[in-house]
């Protein structure tokens, strides 16, 4: 039996006083996409973080293709990282680089591309999320949803296994909702990439995600297919899904 | 927590803060363009503010002491005065002050934005070592322009010393070389220009902090920088007055 691309088990975390996550296990097989959805403040973001070692559990154990993340450090944390792509929030682009910038700035520290084959590279990526022609504006010249798909690209830059998205669709249109949300969906069919997403946005949901997780108060209330979840009679389910 | 422990702590992780920063500087990988980059930042888009604060200083000071010194009737060591005043004591203090307001300020801020925007945890995810990227190149940028500041600055004040002398009593400007000049040793300009190599460091090891560790959102970027001029400022003083003493009892007064 294949084992799968992502454990979580039993990991706890508290800030100070205060506990955000109490014993969340979830696992991800490979090639699948889960949609963590909760509502604000549930501990989706903080959960996504330990995947890629930003923060710790104070216990628990977080496991990514083999490997137990929480318990490596230096060169061996970033040679797993390298084989993540993290799509932040907000894009965390660099805002002081140009899109080309931002992108090249990975792909010059972490592969032996001459700089006629990085740029050529680049051009393919920001024509791969549909964007050609903003490679040498700033990120502060994007709109919302082109700052995702750009983000979506530096993410993917350098064909990660692995995709976590936080958030990839808030604050974007619906038209730009489903365009990000294709844009997963085709690393998946293309790449066999694995996905999870921290989400709220249904429509998102409905289009990636393979499973979902639903947190309430740090504890997984549910897991199972979206309409599985939105059939439920649980009352937090209930109140979230409407 | 209360307001000691506070202090305690903030000390104790700036101390923590420096010895990474020793620890990572020679090690690879080397950030030379952002260090240029960085350099340039803080040296020419600093040298506006460095020459017109040079420029006064040399102007106040020679305008205020030419009437003391008068009724002493020791007017003609206005030259020498000036110049030990100034590349002694003046200019590398208030050089390392207003830059403490420019960079300590900015850094804090820039760094503290990129915290909140979640673009040091992007560094971070790309194994591309932030630490080194972002904050041993802007330390290295300030512990090398500082002092090249100060000389500016050094320069400056005693060119617009002059001009004053020259505009009140026509003073040659050779003989005013020469007396600033012979009053000066060798050890003086060293020591009182390399002292800032120190305060560079204060000033960007406290910036770098303050933004480094931001939690929350705007206001807390505020609070960073505003506290990144503060403590930077406090500990440029007090690092002078420690370093006074030494070259004292190194060199003598």
């Amino acid at each position: 039996m294949p084992q799968p691309e992502i454990v979580i088990s039993d990991i706890y975390k508290a800030f100070g006083d205060r506990e955000v996550l109490k014993g969340i296990s979830v696992n991800v097989e490979r090639g699948s996409t889960l949609a963590v959805m909760g509502g604000s403040g549930s501990g989706k973001s903080v959960l996504l973080k330990h995947l890629v070692g930003l923060m710790l559990p104070d216990s628990g154990e977080v496991w990514v293709q083999g490997q137990r993340i929480d318990e490596l450090s230096g060169k061996d944390l970033n040679a797993s990282r390298l084989r993540i792509g993290y799509l932040f929030q907000g894009g965390a682009l660099f805002d002081s680089l140009t899109v080309a910038e931002n992108l090249d700035f990975v792909l010059r520290r972490h592969t032996t591309m001459n700089p006629v084959e990085r740029r050529e590279y680049i051009q393919n990526v920001i024509a791969w999320v549909n964007l050609p022609d903003v490679a040498n504006q700033y990120p502060a010249e994007l709109s919302g949803g082109q700052k995702k798909r750009i983000a979506l690209a530096r993410a993917i830059i350098l064909n990660p296994d692995i995709l976590l998205c936080d958030e990839p669709t808030t604050g974007l249109d619906p038209i730009s909702v489903r365009t990000v949300s294709h844009l997963i969906m085709r690393l998946k069919a293309e790449r066999g990439i694995t996905s999870v997403a921290i989400t709220h946005d249904l429509l998102c949901a409905e289009i990636i995600a393979d499973n979902v997780a639903f947190i309430f108060e740090g504890k997984i209330l549910q897991q199972g297919q979206l309409t599985e979840l939105r059939s439920s009679e649980h009352p937090q389910l209930r109140d979230f899904f409407g | 927590m209360n307001g000691f422990t506070k202090i305690i702590e903030e000390v104790g992780g700036i101390a923590t803060f420096s010895i990474k920063v020793f620890t990572q500087l020679f090690q690879r990988p080397f950030e030379f363009r952002e260090l240029l980059r960085q350099m340039d930042e803080t040296g020419s888009k600093s040298l506006i503010l460095v020459l017109v604060t040079g420029c006064s200083i040399g102007i106040v000071l020679s305008m205020q002491s030419r009437g003391t010194l008068a009724r002493f009737g020791a007017e003609a060591v206005l030259p020498s005065m000036l110049a030990l005043s100034i590349v002694k004591e003046i200019g590398p203090v208030i050089t390392s002050l207003v830059l403490a307001g420019r960079l300590g300020a900015g850094i804090a801020a820039e760094l503290g934005s990129m915290r909140v925007t979640e673009q040091i945890d992007a560094l971070e995810v790309s194994a591309l070592q932030p630490f080194k990227y972002i904050v041993i190149t802007r330390v290295l940028a300030c512990v090398v322009m500082f002092p090249l500041l100060t000389i500016v600055c050094d320069i400056i004040a005693l060119l617009g010393g002059y001009i004053e002398a020259l505009l009140s009593s026509n003073l040659d400007y050779r003989l005013f070389i020469d007396k600033a000049f012979s009053s000066l040793r060798l050890s003086d300009v060293l020591f009182s220009t390399g002292k800032t190599c120190v305060f560079g460091f204060l000033v960007s090891i406290v910036g770098c902090y303050s933004g480094y560790h931001v939690k929350g959102g705007t206001r807390e970027v505020g609070q960073a920088a505003m506290r990144a001029v503060v403590i930077g400022s406090l500990l440029v003083l007090l690092a002078d007055v420690l370093m006074v003493r030494l070259s004292l009892i190194l060199f003598g007064s």
